[in-house]
């Protein structure tokens, strides 16, 4: 299964990143093969609806769970139209997700926040 | 004459000083530009208020006609549209209303709907016709309602007064866009005259003629004051650090109607800034 983090680096020992929309980076990584593919988040600068745009990206790429510490209702609504699941990271440590989340440790994430808007 | 009352801060005093000038002039409109929290109502108490909605444009997608062809995902700036499982979502909220979407779609699959985002209320106060901006709660944006709100200026022999919102963005730069002269409010205080800065660098950028409204001013050093002087800004006036005036203001009141005293202090101000911005209007024109 291909599964998306958001990720400050581009390397799996890495930290996964605190937003998901501003993200410099994404994993995109396959649970069967262990294949990691690091994208560069195109919404990172966005004047408005990053979360939208980087949401559209994961769901492009044909990913079926992503897993961040917190999600905006917007690119929440587009995940959910893709019927990507959304999992609630436990750390920082980008492996230490993905081993739970093979180990189906983690949780499905419901406090979607209302967004970080800054209106000009 | 469409005088812009601007600051860089909330509180500094915008709206205590364009209902006051406002309401010593002879015949005035008082503009409420700060359509997230407008409050110059709150003291005009107008009447016989006539009220108009504020709309937008919002696209509106024909889903038998949509290709996916994603030409409007890709060209929307605000990323407020997102093609999914062969579906296109449209992100109310996050759209801008360029229209941009509408014109590229190849297969003519998107339209545009109305959205109220808005009203103005006009009323009359006595010598002031009031007009009053009003953004709903949780829209992005109140330039629309700023753009509806400033067609209604000033006529012959009167005076507008916009009150502006606080800051300096977009909606404080569509708000001076018409006006011939820009007052600046400023408070006594570091962080005042850093605000002050800001709104300084706005009117010269615009190329606005300008002076500042020393507020709330007491013995000690101000800040404000420095920074005018160092810029060569014309101070048009100081309005003291005053218990009484503070007390008749937070209780909704007009000082210039209220107290004769404060009705002189405003009459000289308003006398003053005329002159100041005829003055710099002939010298432009």
């Amino acid at each position: 299964m291909r599964i998306a983090i958001p990720v400050d680096e581009k390397t799996i020992n890495g930290d996964v990143c605190v937003s998901f929309g501003r993200a410099p980076y994404f994993l995109i990584y396959d649970t069967k093969t262990n294949e990691e593919i690091y994208l560069d988040n195109s919404a990172v600068a966005s004047q408005g609806g990053a979360g939208v745009k980087a949401a559209q990206v994961v769901a492009d790429n044909g990913v079926k769970a992503l897993l961040t510490p917190r999600i905006g209702e917007n690119a929440e609504k587009v995940l959910r139209n893709a019927e990507v699941l959304v999992y609630k990271t436990i750390s920082n440590s980008i492996k230490e997700n993905i081993d739970a989340f093979i180990l189906e440790k983690l949780v499905l994430l419901y406090d979607v926040h209302p967004g970080f808007h800054q209106h000009s | 004459m469409n005088i812009a009352v601007l600051s860089g801060k909330g509180g500094t005093g915008k709206t205590l000083m364009s209902v006051n000038l406002a309401s010593v002039a002879q015949r005035a409109i008082y503009i409420d530009c700060d359509v997230e929290e407008p409050n110059g109502h709150l003291y005009f108490k107008p009447q016989e208020v006539k009220c108009e909605e504020v709309t937008i444009k919002i696209p509106l997608v024909d889903t038998d006609l949509c290709n996916g062809c994603r030409k409007c995902v890709d060209f929307c700036n605000f990323n407020a549209l997102a093609y999914i499982g062969d579906r296109l979502i449209i992100f109310e909220e996050i759209c801008h209303s360029c229209g941009g979407c509408v014109l590229l779609c190849p297969q003519k699959a998107i339209t545009e709907k109305e959205k109220v985002i808005g009203k103005i209320e006009c009323g009359v106060s006595g010598n002031v016709d009031v007009v009053t901006g009003i953004l709903n709660t949780g829209e992005a944006s109140g330039v629309p309602i700023i753009k509806k709100l400033l067609k209604k200026q000033a006529k012959k022999d009167e005076i507008a007064f916009i009150d502006c919102p606080p800051g300096s963005a977009c909606i404080v730069m569509e708000s001076i866009m018409d006006a011939d002269y820009c007052i600046l409010v400023a408070e006594p205080t570091i962080f005042g005259s850093h605000n002050l800065q800001m709104v300084y660098e706005l009117v010269r950028l615009f190329d606005k003629p300008h002076g500042v409204i020393l507020n709330k001013c007491t013995e000690a050093y101000n800040p404000s004051e420095e920074f005018c002087i160092k810029n060569k800004i014309n101070i048009l006036g100081k309005i003291p650090f005053d218990n009484e005036l503070g007390e008749i203001n937070s209780n909704g009141l007009i000082l210039a109607r209220e107290n004769e005293k404060y009705q002189k202090i405003f009459t000289s101000l308003l006398r003053h800034v005329i002159k100041e911005a005829n003055n710099e209007t002939t010298i432009d024109s």
